[in-house]
């Protein structure tokens, strides 16, 4: 509820810079799709970015060959990076720690090295463009301010979020908080293990194949680096930085991450690497929580 | 036939590089469990400082190698003592989100020292030559390469096995706390090994400049490459890594000489036939 | 004469060159007390591994409630009635305690595949955990994260967890191993309520705590049944004496 408050005043307040708010919704929602996997069931993955790309992919080539509707693109583009993840997922989730993290590497790499082949259908290094987005629920028109499209991002955000939270909350996410934490424990009290992680991994995918929709619709383009080694690892800083496991976590990372990106390198664009370099090894030495608990204790002492 | 024969020695080249980069990695995950993403910076550097003492200060191939070498050893040893050690005890993802830290910071770093073109180490005429074997020319600098690495597996194997220090490793690793009261330098082994892991790294850096070129982002572009020879020849194991490293180095070379427009699609293919068959390692113990 | 509830026939198992069980054949009837007993590496953890399913046998079988389940999964042997706690505390460490009781409970009730209704809008099933809870003396830290507990109360909580489950069918791997004297009492006290229908084994090597709960004592000796009787026979039986004497 809260973040569609922010969002709605970003999105009245900032209307020259819609696109970053577009683009920080969208990199939220994937964001908070790892964290379904990261920081929910444990299972630390650098091939995310997999799931985002087909959504991107499935959404583009949905536009240009078989309709313009966004809502019709957007389920295409969920459908897609679910399957992807229950297929993956079947097939990984046989393996566990370092094991799994780097087969996570190997299926995003394949599935990237097939979308740079088959240029026919995905542009290859020159991407997939050409399509324009038809009028949103038919009466919205994507505008060159981008009002629609943050607009857009946003709800299907908070949507999102809130599909996230109560999945979290039900016995399903206990019982995956549950083997996150132990195992052994779970599968002692008859827990199908393997069952309730391939159903989280394949509603992650779906909301990353969601947000990979949202980005391919919203920029009317769809390059190779939605499938990227490098977005997999960034969306996993982001995640960490905010905080994995408590959903929120996401969004902050996201922002955060973000806002420092774009303000570092407007300041320079060639040493924007040395701020964020220095403050992600800052937030690990003098962590946020430490410096949120000391100012509450000290708030206490003085009550 | 031809084409086959430079397959396997460039392959095995490459294999090689990725070798020696890897054991530094393979020692810090596999025995210290500290995940060290800034691996790739070490190699960058070594190679960095190769690059600049050939071409800028015109020093021999043959003096800049160790110079660079020790170079990457003492910022190892350095980064280990005063910075790293204090992570051993954090999770996982603050290890891996310090250590990305410090990779961009070093990225940025090399690029506003040296600039983000690409830097050339200037070979001495030994190793630009090609050597007549009577069946074959090869290049010299293959040759150095891989007898190099095999060099460092021999040395490696040798310390880890026979050497006090190497006892001492071992040790360290696997009772920590037993360790230190039976009077096993801890902090030295840690610091030790880490300097020797990543003093490896660098001469991969120099020795890989060929197939890897050296710029300010080759800190995190081949990280996955070494992560992957860890994966699949096995945390902490040597040999698996060699052998890893080479079939690796192979696949990915002969893919590049016969089917260039399919990326690197079989070099994940084979990583990830290779781990499921065998997900503690290829030579799983 | 009461039911058959769990049977190993000809159970046997060898890791390689080292025979860690050798044909035990074993049964369990409804309101049972059996102890398991032995010197270490006499291969009781791995027998009752085979039983729970966690360890797959190299021969032999093993029976639930009339039926083979050998061939089963542990997550389906435990949805048919068997419950274990293990040796070394196997809990979820940041859980709290009375949640991790609630998610047993979803587990027995086929819950854990719903998504969408919150943990707590099952005010029956909460109110379960915290009785069950109470009844071991758990109630007052039943908001804790397991991992804060005490350890002789971390054991009860494993116990209750079991439980929980309501299982017929209870393995007990030393519920008493690793607590400290004074926490006992109430692992002790547990012990004695348990349901008289459930048959109950136990692995202990605290005699007095053996004589004292179990009706029937078997003995395992490197990976075989050396003996299977009532507490006093063996007691004394000299080749059980033998066999932990000679170690």
């Amino acid at each position: 509820m809260i973040l569609l408050v922010i969002g709605l005043l970003a999105w009245w307040a900032l209307p020259d810079q819609l696109g970053l708010v577009t683009r920080i919704a969208i990199t939220a929602l994937f964001v908070l799709s790892l964290d379904l996997v990261v920081g929910i069931a444990g299972l630390a993955t650098l091939g995310h970015a997999a799931l985002f790309g087909v959504g991107a992919y499935a959404a583009g080539i949905f536009a240009l060959h078989l309709h313009v509707d966004p809502l019709l693109g957007l389920m295409v583009a969920i459908a897609a990076g679910s399957l992807l993840a229950l297929a993956s997922g079947a097939f990984l989730l046989r393996y566990h720690g370092f094991t799994f993290l780097m087969l996570t590497v190997a299926v995003a790499q394949i599935v990237a090295s097939l979308a740079q082949k088959a240029r026919d259908w995905t542009g290859g290094d020159d991407g997939l463009s050409g399509f324009t987005m038809g009028p949103l629920l038919g009466l919205f028109e994507f505008d060159l301010e981008g009002k629609t499209a943050a607009l857009y991002a946003l709800v299907v955000l908070a949507a999102g979020l809130y599909v996230s939270r109560r999945v979290v909350d039900s016995p399903f996410g206990l019982a995956v908080r549950g083997i996150h934490e132990n195992r052994a424990r779970m599968a002692a009290l008859g827990t199908p293990v393997v069952r309730r992680l391939l159903a989280m991994y394949t509603l992650a995918g779906a909301l990353a194949g969601a947000a990979g929709g949202l980005s391919a619709q919203t920029n009317a383009i769809v390059g190779l680096d939605s499938l990227s080694f490098a977005l997999s690892a960034e969306a996993l800083v982001m995640l960490i930085l905010g905080g994995a496991g408590r959903l929120h976590g996401a969004l902050i990372g996201t922002v955060v991450f973000t806002l420092l990106h774009h303000t570092a390198a407007s300041i320079n664009p060639y040493h924007w690497l040395f701020i964020i370099g220095a403050a992600l090894m800052a937030v690990v030495l003098l962590p946020p929580q430490k410096a949120w608990a000391w100012l509450r204790s000290r708030r206490g002492a003085k009550a | 036939m031809q084409l086959l024969a430079n397959v396997l020695i460039d392959g095995l080249a490459y294999g090689m590089v990725l070798f020696i980069i890897a054991v530094g990695l393979s020692v810090t995950l596999g025995l210290m469990r500290f995940v060290n993403l800034a691996h790739g910076a070490f190699a960058m550097i070594g190679g960095y400082v190769a690059a600049l003492l050939t071409r800028e200060a015109q020093w021999s191939f043959w003096i800049a190698l160790p110079v660079a070498i020790a170079a990457t050893a003492a910022t190892g040893a350095l980064l280990e003592a005063f910075v790293l050690r204090h992570l051993y005890r954090r999770t996982e993802l603050e290890q891996v989100l310090f250590t990305i830290g410090l990779s961009f910071f070093l990225i940025a770093g090399t690029n506003a020292l040296a600039g983000p073109q690409v830097q050339l180490i200037v070979l001495p005429p030994l190793l630009a030559q090609s050597v007549d074997l009577g069946f074959r020319t090869l290049p010299a600098q293959r040759l150095f390469v891989i007898g190099t690495g095999l060099i460092v597996a021999a040395v490696a194997a040798w310390t880890v096995t026979r050497t006090r220090f190497g006892v001492w490793l071992r040790a360290a690793v696997d009772h920590p706390d037993t360790a230190a009261t039976l009077g096993i330098p801890i902090r030295t082994v840690q610091c030790a090994s880490f300097a020797a892991g990543a003093a490896l790294a660098g001469l991969g850096g120099v020795l890989g400049a060929e197939l890897m070129p050296l710029e300010p982002y080759y800190a995190l572009k081949y990280l996955v490459l070494v992560l992957v020879v860890v994966a699949v020849g096995g945390m902490g194991s040597l040999p698996g890594s060699l052998l890893a490293a080479v079939t690796l180095g192979i696949v990915e070379t002969a893919s590049k000489y016969l089917a260039s427009d399919w990326g690197s699609l079989f070099f994940f293919l084979a990583m990830a036939v290779l781990l499921a068959w065998r997900p503690n390692g290829l030579l799983q113990r | 004469m009461s039911v058959l509830l769990l049977e190993t026939r000809e159970l046997d198992k060898r890791y390689g060159g080292l025979h860690v069980t050798r044909k035990v054949s074993l049964q369990l009837h409804a309101g049972d007390r059996l102890a398991l007993i032995g010197p270490n590496g006499a291969g009781k953890t791995t027998l009752v591994n085979q039983i729970s399913g966690t360890v797959a046998p190299t021969s032999g079988s093993v029976w639930l409630g009339g039926e083979d389940v050998t061939r089963r999964p542990q997550a389906e042997r435990v949805r048919a009635g068997l419950a274990r706690t293990f040796q070394i505390t196997t809990l979820a460490p940041h859980l709290e305690v009375q949640r991790q009781v609630e998610l047993a409970l979803f587990e027995r009730e086929g819950l854990t595949g719903r998504a969408w209704r919150s943990i707590d809008g099952y005010p029956v099933l909460a109110a379960e955990a915290k009785g069950l809870l109470s009844s071991l003396g758990l109630g007052e830290h039943a908001g804790w994260p397991t991992e804060r507990l005490a350890y002789g109360e971390q054991r009860l909580v494993e116990m209750a967890l079991a439980l929980a489950l309501r299982p017929r069918v209870l393995l007990l791997d030393e519920p008493m191993a690793g607590v400290p004297q004074g926490e006992g009492q109430r692992l002790l006290a547990a012990l004695d309520a348990l349901p008289s229908d459930l048959a109950v084994l136990i692995i202990e090597h605290d005699m007095d705590l053996v004589f004292r709960f179990a009706k029937r004592i078997v003995v395992l000796a490197e990976g075989a049944v050396l003996a299977d009787g009532t507490p006093e026979a063996i007691r004394n039986d000299p080749r059980v004496r033998t066999a932990y004497l000679g170690h």
